[in-house]
């Protein structure tokens, strides 16, 4: 019974192990388990199928963002700027 | 009517990705792009007063990083014509014997569509980015941008891996969905 309870999960798991899985962070067991869900739970396989697209769009678009620290120094710079 | 107004506190927040983004395909260079973006912000202060408000403050900001973009090309070409060049012919012994026409790059290597279709595909994603709040658009960029560590990001947050996924969920399900209007 306890080996059934863990095999099957809620939507709202199975969508939070399909987020990890995109960063390559969801243990073996999490995947089978995410699988599972997908067989027969059609809400999940459309989250699923978005998610994996936005994954590969943000890979082939080889966007690129500014470091935290270094936006820190910028702003620093651009008040000291502002107050002259 | 001028509609628009400006705020130079919030350029950093608001258009440093989106300007970085913009800049780096052109000039390929972490470095040069962060000081063009820098560099364009100081230029905008110093010319607010000619911010009409007809156009959007990133617009204005664009046209400005334009200038500056042609500036640094004027620049490097100015200072080419002053600077030696050797080129070996034989330099590493892989390659020894070889022809040099094949050596040349390849010009149909590089896709310019694709290239063109991945610049604007990467600002349609700073698009959707800038409609997300501030944190959680901070933390899925460090989180799938970046490449940071769950760890890392909660450290620097103070949340914990649970928070984190939850921002994580929101984001990604905000951002699913202003691409699927805007570019899929």
């Amino acid at each position: 019974m306890k080996t059934t309870s863990k095999l099957f999960i809620s939507c709202e798991e199975a969508k939070h192990i399909c987020d990890k899985n995109q960063y390559g962070e969801a243990s073996l067991k999490e995947i089978i388990t995410l699988n599972i869900r997908l067989i027969y739970c059609k809400v999940t396989r459309i989250y699923s199928k978005k998610n994996v697209k936005l994954t590969k769009v943000i890979k082939t678009s080889n966007v690129q963002t500014i470091n935290h620290s270094d936006k820190k120094s910028m702003k620093q710079k651009l008040h000291k700027e502002l107050s002259k | 009517m001028p509609t628009n107004t400006i705020d130079p506190n919030s350029w950093v927040d608001k258009y440093s990705d989106y300007l970085f983004n913009y800049t780096i395909v052109r000039v390929d260079d972490r470095e040069i792009a962060q000081d063009l973006v820098q560099e364009t912000f100081f230029a905008g202060l110093k010319s607010m007063k000619n911010f009409k408000g007809e156009a959007s403050e990133r617009t204005w900001l664009i046209s400005i990083l334009k200038r500056k973009i042609i500036d640094h090309y004027r620049k490097i070409n100015s200072n080419k014509g002053k600077a030696e060049v050797r080129m070996n012919y034989t330099g590493d012994s892989e390659t020894e014997g070889d022809w040099l026409e094949e050596r040349v790059a390849d010009p149909f290597d590089k896709n310019a569509e694709g290239d063109l279709e991945n610049e604007e595909l990467g600002l349609a994603i700073h698009n959707c980015l800038g409609k997300l709040p501030e944190k959680q658009s901070l933390i899925f960029k460090m989180k799938t941008i970046q490449g940071f560590d769950t760890e890392a990001i909660c450290n620097e947050f103070d949340i914990t891996a649970s928070n984190l996924w939850v921002i994580i969920h929101r984001a990604r399900t905000a951002m699913a969905e202003c691409l699927e209007k805007n570019w899929f």
